[in-house]
């Protein structure tokens, strides 16, 4: 059996349902026979009837009904269509949900579920990275799964959480990404992973980004380098200590995201190393995120505009030859 | 001026005479926000308030029939000047004076301030300063109680015609009606968003016009006679409890006071103050009082030294309690403090 990332997230929505009835799905098309533009709630409405629900085009009011409804007890998964369009429902999350638990003492259980990053022909507005923003925003978690199995485990954890979640998505590896099973337990929230050990440089990424730096370091030892990909899983909580540990062995650090350059999650990991582990570091921080311009449309512009293997490689040898 | 006209000719007059005890109840809680309010003001002009003060004057009888017909189990979302429908619904003074004076006891404990404060846990939904977006929020409470098998409860969430314009309240009251959950919005037009007439906020002949748009049953009221208020707005609630559609209410009002205490409002045109809706609710339902001789003038002068005594209780107990200290704050903006975010 194998199991796509895709398939994991319906898997894990539907054990949700299954094993709480405070649970319930809220968002554009995910009801009926259609079961969401990617097909992430398929089969849900109907075996679970009344709990997975089809909404207007309404993003503010989509995750304003699910704080109400959080805020009475429930456990509301909202999926945005796609994680750009989350953008009309900002002022909920950041001054509503976020701000709610700091205000009153009383937390926000709501899991806002964005497919995100690019894919080719996507363009400016169904390709978006957000998690920089919500991270820079008090009063969330963001999770930022890369891997199958993230996928199912983090989603879980992401509902059972009493404050509110943006669970990011990757539509790149939605397809792509296979596992073999569902795992039963996955690493808590907020605990980076070393997905590949190495000594001579540790790449820093998250999400779809975290293929990529595996392939820069597959590539790169064959040259004989040693690379360490760290995955951080969340973005917030940040696993600043699993990143500092690893630049004490390797010394050097590449942050990699697929959000737009000017400050974000690859910043703040800079940023933190540089104020804790300065002597940890043997050359200066480097990081690579997408061009500073919307998202291309053309596949030959989307992928000269994200981070990819080559561009990794070429600064991760520029980095290891310092 | 011919449009006002038109607009007061659509609204509901009371026929049946006044349900007196209740009149004289809800005109009790508004005796107690005016003298409250008119103390917050004193207290604020004095230096002593930090932040804005955001009075009701001129709405509270439109507020107070909002609060009065709730029951514990509903869910009440007042927006800036509800303080009367807040106090009907069973918030405590001390909530307030603690939120406006900085006592660290209050529900917002320095948190938050002014009219930003609620208990949720109590069915008071704390407002959030960007209007419409707590449309959407009580929609979600009363989904959930539905999904808990819960029957027989109400939402009612407070709006001007100011944030009737934003998308968060199109969005708000669509999903409402989409979602057929038991809902009151009462729309209070008080003819200016703070600085803005309504000329330069809705081209429409009535807003209340736009309810049937959306689903909702609609209703005008003049929002400057109480009796009127108790029986649209105690009916529109009625029918919300009785699986009627949602229910929208415009009340027209003038705002007799500045937006907030630090806006004298010299934009309001002496043409706007001259109109019947620029009656003080609460002048003219103790002229309704006398009329009917429904209390005597003792017992009315009685009243108000309760009032009054009321509040300055409140007051003195929040301004002898101490203010909260960065220094022991948590900072500390979720719940689970495992998963806090320590950048050094």
């Amino acid at each position: 059996m194998s199991i796509t990332y895709l398939e994991a997230i319906r898997e894990a929505q539907a054990k949700l349902l299954r094993d709480d009835h405070r649970v319930f799905i809220y968002g554009q098309d995910v009801g009926g026979t259609f079961g969401g533009a990617f097909k992430a709630t398929k089969g849900l409405a109907k075996e679970f009837p009344g709990r997975v629900l089809n909404t207007p085009i309404s993003e503010d009011a989509i995750v304003g009904t699910a704080i109400g409804a959080a805020i009475e007890g429930m456990r509301p998964i909202v999926e945005m269509q796609f994680a750009d369009f989350s953008s009309i429902a900002l002022n909920q999350i950041l001054n509503n949900a976020g701000t709610h638990y700091w205000r009153t003492n009383v937390p926000v259980p709501i899991t806002v579920r964005l497919p995100s990053g690019g894919t080719k022909g996507s363009g400016p507005f169904h390709s978006q990275s957000m998690e920089s923003i919500y991270a820079h925003y008090p009063g969330l978690i963001v999770m930022t799964p890369a891997t199958v199995e993230d996928a199912y485990t983090m989603l879980i954890e992401a509902v059972a959480i009493d404050d509110p979640v943006i669970y990011c998505e990757h539509k790149y590896l939605y397809y792509h990404l296979k596992a073999d099973k569902l795992p039963t337990e996955g690493l808590p929230t907020g605990r980076a992973r070393i997905t590949r050990e190495g000594r001579d440089l540790t790449i820093v990424s998250y999400s779809a980004m975290v293929h990529e730096a595996l392939a820069v370091a597959e590539q790169l030892a064959r040259e004989g380098f040693e690379i360490e990909v760290v995955d951080l899983r969340s973005v917030k909580p940040l696993d600043t200590n699993t990143v500092l540990a690893s630049v004490a062995r390797t010394g050097c650090l590449l942050c990699v995201g697929e959000s737009f350059p000017w400050g974000g999650a690859t910043a703040e990991v800079i940023a933190r190393v540089a104020a804790e582990g300065f002597h940890l570091l043997d050359a200066a921080p480097q990081r690579i995120n997408a061009k500073d311009t919307p998202i291309p449309y053309h596949p030959n512009l989307w992928s000269a505009h994200r981070p990819n293997a080559n561009e990794i490689a070429r600064k991760a040898r520029a980095l290891l030859r310092e | 001026m011919l449009q006002t006209a038109q607009r007061q000719s659509k609204t509901k007059k009371s026929k049946a005479a006044p349900s007196h005890e209740r009149f004289l109840e809800a005109f009790r809680w508004m005796l107690l926000t005016r003298t409250l309010e008119e103390k917050l003001v004193s207290l604020y002009r004095g230096g002593l308030i930090t932040g804005g003060v955001y009075i009701g004057k001129g709405q509270e009888a439109v507020s107070v029939a909002c609060g009065l017909f709730l029951k514990k189990n509903d869910i009440f979302a007042p927006l800036i000047r509800d303080q009367a429908g807040r106090s009907a619904f069973g918030e405590t003074l001390l909530d307030v004076t603690r939120t406006y004076l900085g006592s660290r006891l209050g529900p917002m404990r320095g948190r938050d301030g002014n009219i930003h404060r609620g208990r949720p846990q109590e069915n008071q939904l704390a407002m959030v300063s960007h209007l419409g977006a707590m449309i959407s929020v009580t929609v979600g409470a009363l989904m959930a109680k539905r999904s808990k098998g819960e029957k027989g409860f109400v939402g009612l969430a407070c709006i001007g015609e100011g944030g009737m314009q934003t998308g968060a309240f199109h969005e708000g009251m669509n999903i409402a009606a989409v979602e057929q959950v038991p809902l009151v919005i009462v729309a209070t037009n008080n003819h200016y968003a703070y600085s803005t007439p309504n000329d330069r906020e809705f081209a429409c002949d009535d807003l209340v016009d736009r309810a049937i748009g959306y689903g909702f049953e609609g209703c005008a009221l003049d929002g400057t006679d109480l009796d009127a208020c108790l029986e649209v707005i105690g009916g529109a609630v009625k029918r919300a409890r009785a699986g009627r559609p949602p229910q929208l209410v415009v009340a027209s009002v003038l705002r007799l006071s500045g937006h907030g205490e630090h806006d004298d409002a010299s934009y309001v045109t002496e043409e706007i103050k001259r109109e019947p809706f620029a009656r003080d609710c609460l002048k003219v339902a103790e002229q309704t009082i006398a009329d009917l001789n429904l209390v005597d003038a003792v017992t009315l002068g009685q009243w108000r030294k309760e009032a009054a005594a009321t509040v300055d209780e409140a007051i003195a107990t929040a301004q002898k309690e101490a203010p909260p200290e960065g220094d022991k704050e948590d900072w500390c903006a979720i719940s689970m403090r495992d998963l806090v975010d320590n950048p050094s």
